[in-house]
């Protein structure tokens, strides 16, 4: 698995390439935990991320609870359909936000952090 | 916080490149410990144990490591195994020891065993999908993170006397093309139709087995159709720990845990609870015939029941008996129930053939079980709901004596017959109808009406629109020619056997459902419904489907439409039954020193019920002691019964608690004057008499 880094408009944007699996788990959430800063805005984006497993989801809502536990936010953008239904089916999308872009993700997380 | 390192963190013993500890004997099954994998199993009369692992889905073994004989406290072998991918790591067990029959002892070390804690299972992933038969380890175990974000949820713990349970195939709830659902069949198919259940107005699921089953265990091709039957119903417990892969979407990801626990979070967020049908009678190793995966190879004679020759005892009616009362599977089926209830937020269990549960491992039954006496007052399970089928398949019957100590409740056998007799036109129920209405104090009296689970129909016999429709079982598609399946039904077809356009028989047979499920809803005890009678599912006189996983089980959701009146006439009936607490009585109606609702009887005379053979009219009054209606006064309720061939006239008593009477039901109406929404009641024209239909119920409500 692939991790990079950037920043969007003071988003910290978490790229991941490749299979989330139990093998790529435990350096991820370490990469990815790294990136969250206190109050900090933060997307993961998906997009490439082609299969995950039961312990990759696990890393994604670690993510969000380490996140939101520091009083920032995180979403999830360009899931595959796949993805997305197990997301849902197990429970996780009750938890997380998510876009089909970038860009809607960037806008989303600005937006509310304004107000 | 101090971050200590723990001294257990590292390994004392290396095997093949494993690194080993000795490992904790409780708790029994595979858990995560600091740095890697507990494994923990029970034997008494195996003389070695060796954990097999394999990678996730590989035909063959990854390594076999015998368990140090340093390994093993007691009876049990534990072992510590670090540094595992557990995520694609499968478990069983080998154990050697004494092949003797007729001491009870069947050790096979040729076969790999599933451990009987095990959280997850695999092999049966995906439903339907034929299996490796050669593979060694049919069903292997797998560690499970337990984890789930609960967000807050526990059980709800609904008053049980509010419960309307509504029993379902997991399945067959969204299976049928017509269900709409993204995932047909699956858990997370029924939190898709959430909407539904509500709208029908029930408080709790009861699911038909869910713990890992194989649905391929004895298929056969169906001799009408060459189609595969399979075992549908799951009334065979594989992994009493797992829930069935092959009920969730996400079971070829062995996701399945955390999709049963979003399922049960979201209808607990919706009111709904959630009952587990569990089968601890009997398990899926059949007899001395069936196949070795599990309690057969890792202690045959503490887990079966045996006579003294080594055969197996048949309570059950499958083969095996579960060996109950014995004190280590006492704390087995303790301990699943406590796991059900703490990781998955479970409200309460149905016992199948719960009868079994009280007999001693020779097979007598017991004045105080052990098994029954421990459930009634565990302390993990001391608010959720024990019901038992109170009977089993040995000849014990036990409706209205099953050892409940105070906590069991039972499902009514006795109800069910009784209504059916009683709709039908059978002479000489009148009495025990009567009884039947008031919770059945007959058999309950010294307890409450809420020991009593009222069911006209179950998965078990006809549904509600086959037992208006036959007379007799129809049940050649299961490949027994038609000696499989009770003969007792008690059911009518109302003048044609089975389908037809005569549009007399039609309206009788909606008639007879609609006058069934109002009996239901408005007797004392706890109302279950059967999946598909809201909408008049037929399973086409098959009175025995467990094999059947095909149209002729699955609910087809376009009934919904064809009979929009039968479905509209349960929702309000159960609305009905939750806006007046009287009919959920307790206490015991059949007092009227008591502080709780006062029911009178009556007939075609007020006040005058006529207890006479031939009777086939009764009628009944309740009003609440301290149940009040909204404008404070005793909430009344009335209803009459006619379940002979004649209209007849009743006299109505004056309403106990003042106002006067309003129709909310009567069956004899075409739709929509059938039934009136609950507040929408419309005022009886004349108050004195109410001419009710041949083979009709009218219930009456009194308001200002």
């Amino acid at each position: 698995m692939e991790i990079s880094v950037k920043s969007v408009q003071e988003v910290r944007v978490v790229e991941l390439a490749g299979e989330l699996t139990s093998k790529s788990a435990p350096d991820a959430q370490r990469r990815i935990l790294e990136e969250a800063q206190a109050g900090g805005r933060m997307i993961l984006d998906m997009s490439r991320v082609s299969f995950i497993t039961s312990a990759g989801y696990r890393v994604l809502l670690v993510v969000y609870r380490a996140v939101t536990g520091k009083g920032g936010r995180a979403v999830l953008v360009g899931l595959t359909e796949d993805i997305k239904d197990t997301l849902r089916i197990i429970g996780f999308l009750d938890f997380f936000t998510h876009h089909d872009t970038l860009e809607a993700g960037v806008a989303d997380l600005n937006s509310r952090g304004a107000s | 916080m101090i971050d200590m390192d723990r001294v257990d963190v590292y390994p004392t013993h290396e095997y093949a490149g494993y690194r080993l500890r000795p490992g904790r004997a409780f708790p029994f099954g595979a858990t995560f410990v600091p740095g890697g994998a507990n494994f923990s199993v029970y034997s008494s009369h195996a003389t070695a144990c060796t954990l097999v692992l394999f990678e996730q889905g590989q035909h063959d073994p990854l390594v076999e490591i015998p368990f140090p004989d340093s390994f093993r406290i007691g009876n049990v072998f534990a072992m510590t195994v670090f540094d595992l991918d557990y995520e694609n790591l499968e478990y069983g067990y080998r154990l050697t020891g004494p092949f003797d029959p007729t001491t009870g002892h069947r050790f096979d070390p040729s076969k790999v065993l599933l451990d009987p804690y095990a959280k997850a299972v695999t092999g049966r992933d995906v439903w339907g999908t034929p299996p490796d038969w050669e593979r060694p380890g049919p069903y292997r175990g797998r560690l499970v993170f337990e984890d789930f974000d609960w967000d807050g949820d526990r059980p709800l713990e609904t008053p049980i006397e509010d419960l309307i349970i509504y029993e379902m195939h997991v399945r067959g709830f969204t299976r049928h093309s017509s269900s709409g659902v993204k995932f047909p069949g699956t858990f997370a198919g029924i939190r898709e139709k959430i909407p539904y259940l509500k709208e029908l107005g029930v408080n709790c699921v009861e699911l038909l087995p869910i713990y890992e089953f194989d649905e391929f265990d004895n298929s056969r091709p169906n001799p009408q159709t060459g189609e595969l039957l399979l075992n549908y119903w799951g009334y065979s417990t594989v992994g009493y720990f797992a829930p069935k892969a092959g009920y969730a979407a996400t079971g070829k990801l062995a996701m399945q845990v955390d999709e049963l626990k979003a399922l049960v979070k979201d209808l607990h967020r919706n009111g709904i609870e959630v009952l587990l049908d569990v089968v601890f009678n009997h398990t899926a190793e059949g007899n001395e015939r069936g196949p070795t995966f599990s309690f057969r190879g890792l202690d045959n004679k503490t887990y079966y029941m045996l006579t003294p020759e080594g055969y197996y005892f048949n309570f059950s009616g499958t083969g095996n008996t579960l060996n109950c009362n014995h004190p280590v599977v006492r704390s087995l089926v303790r301990d699943c129930l406590r796991y059900w209830v703490t990781e998955y937020h479970i409200d309460g269990f149905r016992f199948d053939l719960a009868s079994v549960l009280g007999r001693d491992p020779l097979g007598y039954p017991l004045a105080n079980p052990p098994l029954l006496e421990s459930l009634a007052f565990d302390p993990v399970l001391g608010r959720c709901k024990l019901i038992a089928e109170a009977w089993d398949a040995g000849g014990l019957y036990q409706v209205g004596s099953f050892p409940g100590y105070g906590r069991w409740a039972e499902w009514n056998g006795k109800y069910r017959d009784c209504v059916r007799r009683f709709l039908k036109g059978d002479a000489g129920t009148v009495g025990e109808m009567a009884q039947r209405l008031q919770g059945s104090p007959d058999l309950y009296g010294r307890r409450s009406s809420t020991a009593s689970v009222n069911f006209v129909t179950c998965h078990d016999g006809f549904t509600l629109a086959d037992l208006v429709s036959y007379n007799g079982k129809h049940n050649e598609a299961n490949g027994e020619e038609n000696r499989d399946g009770t003969n007792d039904n008690f059911s009518w077809n109302c003048g044609h056997e089975g389908p037809t356009d005569d549009p007399a028989v039609n309206r009788l047979r909606r008639r007879q459902v609609k006058n069934a499920v109002a009996l239901l809803l408005v007797s004392q005890g706890v109302p279950m419904l059967l999946m598909g009678d809201e909408v008049g599912h037929s399973q086409r006189g098959n009175n025995n489907a467990y094999c059947q996983d095909n149209e002729l089980s699955w609910l087809n959701w376009d009934l919904r439409k064809a009979n929009a009146d039968v479905f509209r006439f349960f929702r309000h009936c159960v609305a009905f039954r939750k806006a007046h607490p009287v009919l959920r009585d307790r206490s015991s109606v059949h007092h009227p020193d008591g502080d709780g609702a006062v029911v009178s009887w009556h007939g075609t005379r007020a006040w005058h019920a006529d207890w006479s053979h031939d009777a086939r009219t009764l009628a009944f009054m309740i009003a609440g002691g301290s149940y009040r209606n909204r404008a404070g006064r005793a909430d009344t309720i009335y209803v009459a019964i006619n379940a002979h061939w004649q209209p007849h006239t009743f006299e109505l008593p004056t309403p106990a608690g003042g106002g006067r009477w309003h129709v909310f039901a009567n069956t004899a109406m075409d739709p929509p004057e059938d039934v009136w929404p609950v507040g929408g009641e419309v005022p009886l024209a004349n108050p004195g008499r109410l001419l009710v239909g041949d083979r009709s119920v009218i219930i009456l409500v009194g308001k200002q």
